[in-house]
């Protein structure tokens, strides 16, 4: 591909990503939320995260099935427990890494 | 808000990157792969530098060069890139809780940077309190810096890294469990929680393409605040 080609590409697909991320802020961000909405959407960080991450935890990727013993859920449980014991975001990083490394040997 | 603002620059910078640095120890990997990938695609490294500068969206941007290599159309990554994006629009209006008020200007160059990551890590600091809009832009630019770094490292030297060294695959991942942690600051929460997560394994496993992220999060989200609303009532 030519650089005008990759220009135009990659040109439409910022504009595609950019706009579903600026226009609910700016829209929003000058508006008097109502309480109910405002109540809403203090329930959707947690309910992302968790919906991010259980997948990853619970099913295979490459064939879309459910699966109970993956090494990411293992490792998952300590890392969860120690998260919930320090509060400690960078310690929670390294230790889940650690583990998971660790995995690697045995699994 | 603007009695923070006058904190010196240096100590901003300093409490950005404090707060940054998991994203950035997730994303180098990542974009190291990412750069192999596009360079197996035949992509050149500029481009890869172009795309990470004019789209700072990680899955999209695998979509893309997998795409490239299957030689799809351009319309059609395009239109790909949409559909995996739309997320955005619920990080965007929960963002919009903490940042009402500010001048658009800022808001145009804060959107840029909006990224799962980005946002589970200011969300969390928002609500903490010790938070604002300028620590949230260090967030926001030291990730996409490191990324561009990152991607575009990979079209040059990724194919010499070995595959899952250090367990840094799994950066993301325990940065991931961590923040739900932060999240977790009552019953509701928790069972908001569990619902999303049930919601989103049950839709993944059944229905193809990305749409678990925000299916399960709008239906959890919902039932969450319709249980709490109820509850409420009842007592």
């Amino acid at each position: 591909m030519t650089f005008s080609e990759y220009l135009f590409l990659f040109g439409g697909m910022g504009l595609v990503t950019y706009l579903p991320r600026a226009l609910p802020l700016l829209y929003l961000a000058h508006k008097q939320l109502p309480q109910w909405l405002i109540d809403w959407l203090s329930l959707i960080p947690v309910a992302v995260l968790s919906a991010l991450l259980a997948p990853s935890l619970f099913a295979d990727a490459a064939d879309r099935s459910f699966s109970l013993g993956k090494a990411e859920f293992i490792v998952a449980i300590p890392t969860l427990i120690f998260a919930l014991k320090t509060r400690s975001l960078g310690g929670t990083v390294l230790v889940g890494m650690l583990l998971y490394w660790l995995t690697s040997f045995f699994m | 808000m603007d009695q923070q603002d006058k904190t010196t620059r240096p100590s901003l910078l300093r409490q950005g990157a404090a707060a940054a640095w998991p994203i950035c120890l997730g994303y180098f990997p990542i974009g190291l792969a990412l750069g192999v990938l596009a360079q197996q695609a035949g992509l050149p490294w500029w481009a890869m530098a172009m795309m990470s500068i004019l789209v700072f969206a990680g899955s999209a941007q695998f979509i893309c060069v997998a795409m490239l290599a299957a030689k799809a159309s351009i319309p059609a990554i395009i239109f790909t890139t949409l559909v995996v994006n739309l997320r955005h629009t619920l990080m965007s209006s929960a963002l919009a809780v903490y940042l009402a008020g500010v001048n658009r200007k800022f808001l145009t160059v804060f959107s840029y940077g909006i990224t799962d990551e980005s946002f589970a890590v200011n969300m969390t600091h928002f609500k903490n309190g010790q938070w604002d809009r300028w620590r949230a832009l260090v967030v926001n630019h030291l990730s996409n810096s490191v990324w561009i770094l990152a991607t575009v490292t990979g079209t040059l030297v990724g194919q010499f890294v070995p595959q899952g060294a250090f367990g840094i695959d799994y950066a993301l991942t325990g940065m991931f469990i961590c923040l739900l942690v932060f999240q977790l600051q009552g019953r509701i929460y928790i069972l908001t929680g569990l619902l999303a997560a049930l919601i989103s394994v049950t839709w993944y496993l059944l229905i193809p393409g990305d749409s678990y992220i925000v299916g399960a999060s709008v239906c959890a989200a919902t039932l969450g605040y319709l249980l709490k609303r109820r509850y409420r009532s009842s007592k």
